[in-house]
């Protein structure tokens, strides 16, 4: 890796001092279970390393009435810990359950989770993140079998590789982004966008903000899950996931928000299924409709069209675990 | 000369029983010291300069940067990589730095500035088609044997298939590397290697020093599945930079080279048919097969495999160069690639008959060098899985997307001990030592080499001392080709016994007797079958006086004298379930079934067939070199994407090994590679069993699964 200058601040605020206004300058450190790989392979060759771990603010989950804050630095086993967590938001622990590692558990936040760069191996090899070379997509015209299926028009055809962004979309959290001059709230949803460019990035997040907390609203109604493809029990990326979570009237569904991970640039929306679900009863007919209708519109590139069939099945059995038990 | 063969069984006492690896501890607790380990005083660390095309011409290499690097020692260009060289796959090594910390070496390696005229690449074999346009195959022709076009013309059935497993890597987990101490015109070399007692000559070979001056130590290492017999470029470079330096240097690939250039097993395809009478008998053989392991080529894979007398043959190979590291030998190389081509295409005819693919395995049996052997363990596999009452023809019917099914593989392998020498010293005090150059690449060989002497001495494990890891002690050959156990077993119990009848010429005149009327039991010299006519260990050896004993024992090959033999067979039975609508493969059991002649020790007998098993879920399920055709990379030089199974998907393996009076009687045979050739074949052809239809190429990924099923549908 590249020699860097190390600050380890106690506050926000110093961090915030510390960050710049353009990217590649200043990099956040966390659990560094994403980032000392960047940086070893020299993705990244910022020229100061901000560890936050040392910020107490950051971290604790706690309830309130708007719902759920969990500080960016709450770690994967935390959560899995957390009464709270599991009393209302089985989405998330399941895609917590889904990181085989106990390491990656112990040292990964909920914050850098959703802040990691793409795993792309175009990208992790050093081609950009968008994978051109010579005018050529990589991705498109060679092995894309762990690519984007869905929002794969631009030249962006990664996924994103987040375990906690498709549950969190599916709840309708909300981010807090502080930079020295201010703080924003985004929905999750919003955090996450397809760059166009190689100078853009996958996330909303500027520069010079550090993601402080995540807020999800309360669930005690909305039925929740995730489903994860995984080829392999041990440690490995989901080939597909599904949260969805269902705002229920009875046993009958209000309103639902079906979201898929690891087929596009940024945890995919499938407006379809959520349309089948709404107002309709979790009758076997409707879930495998709703399972058809996620893959409307997908456009698998030349080797990943298999993933199609994985999102039927990942979203029917997301909705299977979802439904109030008989 | 002392009668050398093994005890009867009903005799042994140390042989034969479950016993724990004498290293166990200082593994378990991490005091086991790997070559990565060796800390020198002084010493430098190496980084290495790779090229990152897969086919280049050098035109510069500039390395001034990196030799002004404050902390940089030295920097070395390798030989065979000057300006001018053609490059033919990436990843080859173009310079070495070595400094003061790793950290500033691999910084140094990349100011290290390399100019590269690239050129032209070709990566990918498994398209024949494409191959063949690029002008990359060399076709090595025809071997026919009886009349095949006859045999397919009087056929009842002919079945036909297309089957292949990619090249995979050695992964070794202790990575390729060593730690070299050049002081004088003295080497010390820490490498981690397969081959303690001739590497040093290799590498002396290679510096043009003197081979006696090389020092080679090795206690641990883990694993080289074959990868690791030569010193390696690297090793030869470490050793310039040590030279250079005057220091200590360690150099060790990073887990991305590694996986580019210290290793890969060939690929394997193969377009194979067979014709066949009604009643299942096998009458013709066609196959035309292509592998690559590099830019040599691929040789022509061992088809039709354990059958070989299968008549009427027609065998076509091509061997297609890529742009790739070359192949290494892989844990029996090109059987189980063999085994899967030929049990696969048996499994589609036996479906084709309408047959149950047992019948026609143990039908066929009299086409293989063994066949009472095979069809016992036929059965005995058959039995342990349960196969009459869980196996049905293809497509398992149950509703629900879960498929479960059965299916066979078997195996061949040789085995038969190499050349081994063994020093036993029996010191005064009763402290008994035994010295080989050899090497316990994780598998238990020093465990066994001391149930070996405790057993021929009468005493128990902990008393014996086992040195090996060194050259300096007696010759012992490489471990490769499953010969270890049988080579050190029998020099061992030479040596041992050789070193007794010395201390029972000692006790024989106290004990009134002569030294052919001894024997040592239960830790004392006594007149055979008369335990209280004895002297105990310790007083017989105080016999000695301020003298040693120390004698010498040889396995050599050429006259074994029935202490050690090869050739096994093996059978294997998968029972998987298939989700048929993730394609998600799960071992549900792997019946292993083996036999391997007299068993030393079967604990760790046991640990090399789960760990084969293991390996060959990893190349059924998961295991790729995956290259890039555009830019010529491997894109999964790592262990995120180059995928391996963990604990919780290797399912229960079921150990048993044949172990009948008729293979114990013909001595000890090796046993690390038998059982890792079976298992891909039984899991592919069980996935088949499970959902009907054959996925042609291995690692059965869910990609592939869906496709097959979709085509069954289809
Ligand atoms: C073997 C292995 C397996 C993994 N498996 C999974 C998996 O199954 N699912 C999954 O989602 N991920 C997985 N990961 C990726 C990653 O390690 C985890 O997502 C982890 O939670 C990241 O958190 P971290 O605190 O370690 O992040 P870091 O490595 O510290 O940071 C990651 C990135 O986020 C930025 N960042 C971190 N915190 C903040 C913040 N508060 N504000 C702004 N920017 C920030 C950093 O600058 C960096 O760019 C895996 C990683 C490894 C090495």
């Amino acid at each position: 890796m590249q020699a860097f200058a190390y600050a380890s601040p106690t506050t926000l605020k110093e961090a915030l001092a510390l960050l710049a206004d353009r990217w590649g300058v200043a990099d956040i450190l966390a659990g560094g279970t994403d980032l000392l790989n960047l940086l070893k392979d020299h993705i990244h060759t910022p020229q100061r390393v901000i560890n936050i771990k040392g910020i107490k603010e950051l971290g604790g989950i706690r309830k309130t009435d708007s719902g759920l804050r969990i500080g960016a630095l709450v770690t994967v086993s935390e959560l899995l810990a957390s009464p709270e967590v599991r009393a209302e938001y089985p989405a998330l622990i399941q895609a917590a359950e889904g990181i085989k590692s106990v390491q990656i558990r112990n040292m990964g936040t909920i914050g850098g989770d959703l802040c990691q760069r793409p795993h792309c191996w175009y990208f992790r090899q050093g081609f950009g993140l968008l994978a051109m070379k010579d005018g050529r997509s990589l991705v498109r015209e060679g092995d894309n079998r762990y690519h984007a299926i869905f929002g794969n028009q631009g030249p962006a055809c990664f996924v994103s590789a987040s375990s906690f962004g498709p549950p969190l979309v599916a709840l309708n959290a909300r981010v807090k982004l502080v930079s020295a001059k201010g703080e924003r709230e985004l929905p999750v949803e919003k955090f996450f966008v397809t760059p166009q460019s190689e100078s853009e990035r996958e996330i909303a997040l500027r520069p010079d903000e550090i993601l402080t907390e995540i807020l999800v609203p309360p669930a005690a109604n909305v039925r929740n899950a995730t489903y994860e493809v995984r080829q392999r029990e041990t440690l490995d990326w989901p080939l597909v996931t599904a949260s969805v979570a269902l705002t229920m009237k009875g046993t009958a569904v209000a309103s639902a928000r079906v979201v898929l991970g690891h087929v596009a640039p940024t945890p995919w929306r499938a407006t379809e299924a959520e349309k089948v679900l709404a107002g309709k009863g979790l009758s076997a007919a409707v879930i495998q409709k709703a399972a058809e209708a996620a893959v409307t519109g997908a456009t698998p590139l030349s080797r990943n069209a298999y993933k199609v069939q994985l999102v039927r099945a990942a979203v029917r059995r997301a909705l299977e675990a979802a439904r109030p038990k008989a | 000369m002392p009668d050398y063969s093994w005890p009867a069984p009903e005799k042994r006492r140390v042989i034969g029983r479950r016993t724990n690896r004498i290293d166990g501890f200082v593994k378990a607790s991490g005091r086991a010291k790997y070559a990565y380990d060796i800390k020198r005083p002084g010493m430098l660390y190496a980084a290495v300069v790779v090229c990152p095309y897969a086919h280049a011409r050098i035109r510069s290499i500039d390395t001034s940067a990196a030799e002004k690097m404050k902390g940089v020692a030295a920097v070395h260009v390798f030989d065979g990589s000057a300006p001018g060289t053609e490059v033919l796959w990436a990843g080859w090594e173009i310079a070495a730095v070595a400094a003061e910390t790793e950290e500033l070496a691999r910084d140094a390696a990349r100011a290290v500035k390399v100019e590269y005229e690239v050129l032209p690449h070709f990566v990918n074999e498994a398209d024949l088609s494409k191959a063949k346009a690029a002008g990359r195959v060399k076709p090595a022709g025809e071997k026919v044997t009886g009349d095949p076009d006859q045999a397919f013309k009087e056929a009842d059935v002919v079945s036909e298939g297309v089957y292949g497993c990619p090249v995979i890597c050695h992964l070794t987990w202790e990575a390729h590397g060593q730690v070299i101490e050049w002081k004088g015109d003295q080497i010390e070399y820490w490498p981690t290697t397969q081959a303690v007692s001739s590497i040093g000559n290799e590498l002396a070979k290679a510096l043009g020093v003197p081979p006696a001056n090389v020092h080679v130590m090795q206690d641990h290492m883990g694993v080289g599945y074959g990868s690791k017999f030569s010193p390696d470029r690297w090793g030869i470079a470490c050793a310039k930079l040590s030279k250079q330096t005057g220091r200590p240097v360690k150099l060790f690939l990073p887990r991305d080279v590694e996986q580019m250039i210290a290793g890969n097993r060939p690929s394997h395809y193969a377009r194979i048919r067979l014709a066949a009478k009604k009643d299942g008998t096998i009458i013709g053989w066609e196959s035309e097969s292509w592998s690559t392991g590099g830019m040599t080529g691929g040789g022509a894979p061992p088809i039709p495999y354990v059958f070989t007398n299968i008549p009427n043959q027609r065998l076509n190979h091509t061997a297609v160069q890529v742009n790739a590291a070359p192949q290494r030998a892989w844990r029996a190389p090109n059987h189980p690639q063999a085994s899967y081509l030929t049990c696969c295409a048996m499994d589609d005819l036996a479906h084709k008959l309408g047959m149950d693919p047992l019948e026609l395995f143990k039908k066929n049996a009299d086409y293989t060098a063994r066949p009472d052997v095979y069809r016992w363990q036929l059965d005995k596999a058959a039995e342990l899985i349960g196969w009459k009452k869980l196996w049905h023809p293809r497509g398992d019917k149950t509703p629900g997307p879960i498929k479960r099914g059965l299916g066979i593989g078997v195996g061949t392998w040789g085995g038969a001990g190499h050349l081994s020498n063994c020093r036993c010293n029996i010191y005064p005090d009763g402290t008994v030592e035994v010295e080989l150059g050899s090497q316990d690449l994780g598998t238990g060989t020093r465990t066994v080499i001391a149930m070996v002497a405790a057993e021929t001495l009468g005493l128990p494990v902990g008393a014996i001392r086992v040195k090996i890891g060194d050259n300096r002690y007696p010759f012992s050959g490489t471990s490769g080709g499953s010969t270890t156990v049988g080579g050190v077993s029998s020099s061992t119990r030479k040596a041992t016994m050789n070193a007794l009848e010395k201390l029972f010429e000692r006790v024989a005149p106290k004990l009134g007797v002569k030294p052919e009327e001894l024997e040592a039991v239960n830790g004392q010299i006594q007149v055979k079958g008369d335990p209280k006519k004895a002297m105990a260990w310790k007083a017989a050896c105080k016999l000695l006086g301020t003298e040693k004993i120390s004698e010498m024992g040889q396995n050599d090959p050429k006259n074994p004298m029935g202490l050690t033999t090869g050739g096994v067979g093996g059978v294997q039975m998968a029972d998987v379930s298939v989700d048929t609508e993730t394609g998600i493969i799960r071992i549900n059991r792997l019946v292993v079934v083996q036999d391997c002649g007299l068993v030393i020790n079967p604990k760790t007998a046991e640990s090399q067939c789960y760990g084969a098993a293991h390996l060959s879920i990893c190349a059924a399920l998961y295991e790729e070199r995956i290259m890039d055709d555009i830019t010529g990379r491997m894109l999964n030089p790592d262990i995120e994407f180059y995928k391996v199974a963990g604990n919780p998907d290797i399912g229960e393996i079921i150990v048993h090994l044949d172990i009948r009076p008729e293979h114990d009687k013909r001595g000890v045979i090796g046993l690390g590679e038998p059982p890792v050739i079976p298992g891909i074949a039984a899991i592919a052809n069980a996935v088949t069993n499970a959902i009907g239809v054959r996925v042609p190429y291995v690692p059965m990924t869910p990609d592939r699964v869906l496709a097959a099923l979709e085509r069954r549908s289809a």
